[in-house]
């Protein structure tokens, strides 16, 4: 299993870095002395052991990558907008009821060129996660997307979204506001749009609450994101009556970034650094900012009837 | 239903006059003992034969019991003008489910439906529609592949014959066995009902019990007008689901027709018994005395 793999690469990560400390805050005198000689090896020892253990982790299993999918260790929404775009406006509120921070959306540069990017906002602690709701929206967060991305075709802005999400918001008010409705009106409205829409799915992405900012021209999938129509769990609970066995469900559901590539669902696979997104932020942004220039630079040469032509037919011919 | 009708036209209308008696319970052409059918809200039970009479509303509580795809469509086609589509199209094993084939099979042989849908065409108090039931006997009703093809062919084919579009839901939501291939099937029918709207096309949807889950959040919600049938359980996360979540009990009569009426979500709760007039209606005033700015 990828977890105590990564337990062990992390506690060796730990271990190097403190060595490494150890070694360059030493006195010169003991380098002098010899008294160094003791620590090389290990420090050689723990790369080694370290190497191995990340090469372990290129044939990874289905539940593997919902776990690194899910890893707190991931970048956020945020760290995509700081990092990829420049100069971003925060668009808030639906206009209609409340503004709801588990979707980040807003107007930004990408390369130069205005664009409007919108994801869930799961947060990467705790507290964070609580304050966004684990990146669960209620239909007040699709109606925002909604607006921004009307707005977005108002103007001419190409449109990029991130998705990472458990699933839209189960609870009462979501209910009675329409969570239902919500969503199947971005279906709906994103299939007609005359801008391109890339959508990138970072992390997790279960079920109409994915689906909610996914419908796109390009979809784009992180190696060890997952997509499917619901998480595991549920899947399994639903057909199985029975939760814990979610790690089968993982296996038969189909729902790693390859797989998806292979249905042709997604068109491009983004390379992750062995171990993990977590472990290189800055390896993962630069595939990324490389496959998103390409794609937006594809989409961009066609025009607003022919971009809604390609989207429909992408999801038309998607079944039997 | 009227036994005399049956032979009075051809053979297509009689197979499904015979496939909508069949859903309704009342197949079999020789005397039968009395088949008693329990109301699953008040628990009284009354014969068959009543039931049908009543066309499967409760006549002891008004409970509107789920029905049999081709039995409602029997309800609101005129007689002599159904024609199904699609009535082959079936859906594939594309997860390789364990288990999946031989449980579609045995659905199939139970229910006598292909999938989870019939679509058709037809007339509504004379005006020509395309309409599609979800029968929620044929795994719950779930959209799989194949009922996302049949709803949006049935949608492309009301867009190319300018017919006006009924849907009548009833489903618990996207098929599971089907995987990601089902959740694709919200985008692709709420597209095809996006293309059909902004071309002018008139979209009734009717939610009947139970709509839940991806068909909530696709088609089913984005009718121009849109119907429920009293006491239908309507919404998108289950109850069940939202109790665990949030941890308490949810108020009576929550996520049923006349609470979405109350929020805003449906035009009218329309009893069974006014279904076909109600439609009629609704068709007319989109079809008749169209003239200004048409």
């Amino acid at each position: 299993m990828i977890k105590d793999i990564l337990k062990e690469v992390e506690d060796l990560d730990a271990a190097i870095n403190a060595a490494r400390e150890a070694g360059a805050t030493d006195d010169p005198a003991d380098a002098l002395l010899g008294n160094d000689g003791a620590d090389t090896p290990d420090l050689e020892v723990m790369e080694a052991r370290r190497t191995e253990l990340l090469n372990q982790c290129t044939d990874l299993t289905a539940a593997d990558r919902v776990f690194l999918a899910r890893h707190q260790g991931r970048p956020r929404i945020d760290e995509y907008i700081n990092v990829l775009f420049t100069d971003f406006f925060e668009q808030r509120g639906d206009r209609q009821c409340r503004e709801d921070p588990s979707i980040l959306g807003g107007i930004a540069r990408y390369k130069g060129l205005p664009v409007t990017v919108i994801g869930h906002r799961k947060g990467s602690n705790t507290e964070e996660n609580i304050r966004y709701n684990f990146g669960m929206p209620g239909p007040e967060g699709y109606r925002k997307a909604l607006r921004l991305m009307k707005q977005a075709e108002k103007f001419g802005r190409p449109i990029i979204t991130f998705i990472d999400t458990p699933g839209a918001y189960p609870g009462k008010e979501a209910e009675e506001r329409g969570q239902g409705e919500a969503i199947a009106r971005n279906l709906a409205e994103m299939s007609g749009l005359t801008v391109p829409v890339i959508s990138v799915v970072t992390g997790e992405g279960s079920s109409g609450g994915a689906l909610g900012l996914g419908v796109a021209n390009h979809i784009l999938m992180l190696e060890n994101a997952v997509y499917s129509v619901l998480s595991p769990e549920g899947f399994a609970s639903i057909l199985w009556k029975d939760s814990s066995r979610s790690g089968e469900a993982c296996e038969i559901m189909k729902l790693t970034a390859h797989d998806l590539q292979q249905d042709g669902i997604v068109e491009e696979v983004i390379p992750e650094p062995l171990g993990g997104a977590q472990r290189d932020h800055k390896a993962l942004f630069t595939a990324l900012d490389a496959a998103l220039q390409r794609h937006l630079t594809q989409l961009c040469k066609l025009g607003g009837k022919a971009l809604a032509e390609q989207r429909y037919k992408k999801y038309r011919q998607i079944g039997l | 239903m009227d036994v005399g009708k049956i032979f009075a036209v051809g053979s297509r209308e009689r197979t499904f006059q015979l496939k909508a008696r069949r859903d309704a319970g009342l197949d079999s052409p020789r005397w039968q003992p009395p088949h008693y059918f329990t109301c699953k809200k008040c628990e009284r039970r009354a014969t068959r034969q009543t039931w049908a009479s009543t066309l499967y509303v409760c006549p002891n509580c008004g409970h509107h019991q789920p029905i049999g795809g081709y039995y409602r469509l029997s309800m609101v086609l005129d007689h002599g003008s159904f024609r199904e589509l699609d009535a082959e199209l079936q859906s594939k094993n594309v997860l390789d489910f364990p288990g999946y084939d031989e449980k579609l099979e045995a659905q199939r042989a139970k229910t006598g439906l292909a999938d989870a849908v019939v679509t058709a065409t037809g007339k509504v108090g004379g005006v020509p529609v395309v309409a599609a039931v979800l029968d929620s006997r044929f795994f719950m009703g779930s959209m799989g592949t194949a009922v996302g093809e049949k709803i949006t062919r049935a949608v492309e084919f009301a867009a190319k014959k300018d017919l006006p579009l009924i849907i009548f839901s009833a489903s618990g939501g996207a098929r599971m066995q089907e995987g990601i291939f089902s959740l694709m099937q919200m985008a692709k029918t709420s597209a095809a009902i996006q293309r059909f709207q902004a071309k002018g096309g008139l979209y009734i949807s009717y939610l009947t019990h139970p709509t839940t889950g991806g068909v909530t959040a696709s088609f089913a919600s984005l009718g121009d007008i849109t119907l429920a049938e009293p006491g239908a359980l309507i919404g998108f996360a289950g109850p069940r689901v939202i109790e665990q979540t949030i941890g308490q009990k949810l108020p009576q009569g929550f996520q049923r027709a006349e609470y979405l009426l109350d929020h805003g979500f449906v035009d009218q709760v329309v009893p069974r018994s006014e279904m076909k007039a109600t439609l009629t209606r609704i068709l007319k005033l989109h079809t008749q005395g169209r003239k200004h700015g048409a």
